[in-house]
């Protein structure tokens, strides 16, 4: 049985299902070629606000609660769930010990392709040029 | 239906074109003021409003205008109307879009748009011009989409959308109310603290818009098939003629408040307009072309002998276009920050660039007219209602003029 | 059953919405939060501050003051109209403009008084505000939430003192990137900023940094207090605020 406009329909479907595949074989050649980044780590302090499992998969969504807590609510104390206190300040808690963004937030934030735009407003501790 | 905007003549596509190009222009002057920031505008600390703002609400005006239209069909039963009303409503959805679109292009962070959703403030009227204007955009894409489909199957509108149309008209009197109400609750400035306001909006609105409304069907009429049936014309220019002495009389209440009363907060902004102050006449000149040009447009459009020669009415409707956007578009905005809480002037006049994004939104607006009122023409042309006759009449208008009457083939309401 | 794909499709919406709903509604189950307010703050009612206009009346002294808030800040200096300022000086005539008269004390008028935000107690700038991004705080502070604000500039037309400056630009061009304070963020385009009483200050136990440079020109306390500093003095002294006429109820008061 002959398709109609068989050919270029073939030949369309060829395209498409190889563009549609071609990022993940990309994906496979480049993951290969992937290392983790190397973070640079505080050098005095080795207990973060809470584990690093922890930070890893939620320090988004603790920014965003530390950012309403201080600014919305004027509560600047946040008790970890160790029961250790902190005070809520990105530039002053966080970066006091990682304190080259450069080196530590960007390393990962790059390789993932996110840009947050706390930094529009937050002064990285190594400076502005 | 929508496949009827993709067929024309080569005018047609020409000036979609034409359109597009404008788009582009202005829409690179928008990408640099995303880069930028607003400084690329002529506001200020001071004058912290300007052009977008302005146009937003004249806008306004001109969404709440088909109302003018629809009204008197559906309340009252006024036939003439009938094939007119899809017009308005797709003006309408062109005037929300475009203010819409001002309102986009004049806040600080357009990224962060849906904190007005996220964060709902209802003791805010900034969130309810949002919510109102988005409303009646969706309510006359609804009803008009509904009704020109249902005219084009040849079948009655459907019953359960009477509900809508009537909710429709009361909503088109809301939005420019609380348009108005951004202005009018503000206690720091005077020209804008006064309960005629939103009333003084109502009626520019019902006769600039209308107005707008016409000038285009105007050119509807050259372009198209397309007639205006002449008593459906003769009502809504009636209806300017009555909105503009409103609207110059609701004037004529600010101006005999001020200066009666001599209160400095009342009469300095006004000064300022009409005399300048302190040194600063820039809009002396246009606030007096404004009184000027209100006063021809009234006389033209009271006299019957001059509203009824077709020849001279676009030329009134321009006139009264032109003093309506002077008062609304920059007097309002200009004479509300100025003077400023400290008592001095800011001058403000916009900027090139904020010039182009705002040909750009216009031209949005006029491209989303082109394609709408194309839509609606064709099927008005299917459908042979109100259409240009060899005599000059509409196909509505009943005459009884030499050449041949077609049946109106209108379904029933 | 006839219908039986109409009710499908009713029953499916509603079970879509059930799921849409259920995870808000177990999630507000309680759990105390592990934010609380500073040990060290200090604590008001309602914050008000108190300008003595016979002790800082010159521009020199009040720009000095300026200099301070707008450091510590990272206010940026911009010598056009589309300026940033948090703390500024002014002449009488544009200060209290509904309180004007044309035998008015020469000394008087020959003063420059300092403007800031007077941190209403009826803000009608919060009244406006679309997204909630400026509120009133239960201490009285009126305060600016950065990441919130869209920019509409609607608290800018509805302030009745001029208070609020915009960012048209980044800030960032005119600010010596050199000398920011690094303990405080700057800001960036296209958001509403102002004084902001020094909330961050006030959380550490520390009066606002114009107060604390002012060498006592300026009375900062609570003025639910009866006896606190701020109530002492406007029992002694006679003052007045900025137009009172629009009813915002300033809670900056001036002592001429």
């Amino acid at each position: 049985m002959k398709m109609h406009y068989g050919f270029p329909i073939i030949i369309g479907l060829v395209i498409f299902i190889g563009a549609l595949c071609a990022p993940f074989a990309m994906g496979t050649i480049v993951t290969k070629k992937y290392e983790e980044p190397k973070l640079v780590l505080p050098k005095g302090e080795k207990e973060c606000i809470e584990s690093k499992e922890y930070m890893r998969t939620n320090h988004m969504q603790l920014l965003n609660e530390w950012r309403d807590w201080a600014l919305r609510d004027g509560e600047r104390t946040y008790t970890n769930h160790a029961g250790k206190e902190f005070k809520i300040s990105l530039q002053n808690t966080c970066m006091k010990c990682h304190n080259n963004k450069a080196d530590f937030c960007d390393k990962c934030h790059t390789d993932a392709g996110v840009s947050p735009y706390c930094w529009d407003c937050h002064t990285q501790p190594e400076g502005l040029k | 239906m929508l496949e009827l905007a993709l067929k024309g003549s080569k005018r047609y596509f020409a000036w979609v074109a034409f359109l597009l190009v404008l788009i582009g222009i202005g829409g690179l002057a928008y990408l640099d003021q995303l880069m930028v920031g607003l400084k690329t505008t002529g506001m200020s600390r001071d004058v912290s409003w300007g052009f977008y703002i302005s146009q937003l609400t004249y806008l306004v005006g001109l969404a709440a205008s088909g109302v003018m239209i629809v009204l008197p069909n559906y309340f009252h039963g006024y036939k003439a109307n009938k094939h007119m009303v899809i017009f308005g409503e797709f003006m309408a959805i062109a005037a929300c879009i475009m203010c819409l679109l001002f309102v986009v292009v004049d806040i600080g962070q357009p990224s962060r748009m849906m904190n007005l959703f996220l964060h709902p403030s209802p003791n805010s009227v900034l969130f309810w011009d949002a919510m109102v204007i988005n409303g009646y955009l969706f309510l006359n894409l609804f009803v008009g989409w509904t009704c020109l489909t249902a005219d084009r199957a040849r079948l009655p509108h459907p019953k359960w959308l009477k509900p809508f149309i009537y909710i429709s008209i009361i909503w088109a009197f809301s939005i420019h109310t609380v348009t108005a109400f951004l202005y009018q609750g503000l206690p720091g400035r005077h020209y804008w603290l006064t309960a005629i306001l939103a009333a003084r909006f109502l009626a520019s609105a019902f006769c600039a818009g209308p107005a707008i409304l016409t000038l285009v069907m105007l050119v509807v009429e050259r372009v198209t098939t397309f007639k205006i049936p002449r008593n459906a014309l003769k009502t809504l220019v009636k209806i300017i003629a009555y909105a503009m002495c409103v609207n110059m009389f609701f004037f004529a209440l600010e101006v005999f408040t001020a200066f009666y009363s001599n209160m400095p907060g009342h009469t300095h902004p006004l000064v300022y307009l009409f005399a300048g102050v302190h040194g600063h006449h820039e809009l002396v000149g246009l606030m007096w072309t404004f009184i000027g040009f209100a006063a021809i447009s009234i006389t033209m459009l009271v006299t019957p002998k001059l509203r009824n020669n077709m020849k001279l009415l676009p030329w009134t409707l321009v006139i009264l276009v032109i003093a309506t956007w002077l008062d609304k578009g920059l007097g309002l905005l200009i004479g509300g920050f100025n003077p400023t809480p400290f008592n001095t002037i800011t001058p403000y006049w916009p900027t090139g660039k904020e010039l182009l994004v705002s040909m750009m939104i216009y031209a949005i607006g006029a491209l989303i007219v082109t394609v709408l009122f194309k839509v609606a023409t064709d099927v008005k042309k299917e459908m042979g209602h109100s259409q240009k006759l060899p005599c000059g009449c509409s196909t509505e208008d009943g005459c009884d003029c030499a050449a041949a009457e077609e049946a109106e083939a209108a379904p029933a309401e | 059953m006839k219908n039986n794909r109409r009710n499908f499709i009713k029953l499916a919406g509603i079970a879509a919405a059930g799921l849409a709903v259920a995870p808000k509604a177990m999630a507000s189950g309680g759990g105390h939060s592990p934010a609380s307010v500073n040990k060290d703050a200090i604590h008001a009612k309602h914050w008000g501050m108190v300008i003595d206009t016979t002790k800082l009346n010159t521009e020199e002294a009040i720009a000095k003051l300026a200099k301070v808030c707008h450091s510590i800040h990272n206010v940026p200096t911009i010598p056009n109209n589309q300026d940033v300022k948090w703390l500024w000086a002014d002449s009488y005539a544009h200060t209290f403009p509904e309180q004007e008269n044309p035998h008015l004390a020469e000394e008087v008028h020959q003063r420059a008084y300092p403007l800031l935000c007077n941190h209403c107690e009826e803000p009608s700038c919060v009244r406006v505000c679309p997204t909630k991004a400026t509120f009133k705080r239960a201490d009285g502070i009126v305060a600016m939430d950065y990441h919130r604000c869209i920019g509409c500039r609607y608290c800018m037309a509805a302030c009745p003192f001029g208070s609020r400056s915009f960012n048209w630009g980044e800030p960032r061009e005119y600010l010596d990137l050199a000398k920011l304070n690094p303990e405080f963020p700057t800001r960036m385009r296209g958001v509403v900023e102002k004084c902001n009483f020094c909330v961050e200050r006030l959380a550490v136990g520390k009066l606002p940094a114009c107060v604390e440079a002012s060498e006592g020109a300026i009375v900062f306390g609570d003025l639910t207090d009866p006896d606190s500093d701020v109530r002492k003095v406007l029992r002694e002294r006679f003052t007045i605020r900025r137009k009172p006429t629009v009813g915002t109820e300033p809670s900056v008061y001036y002592i001429i």
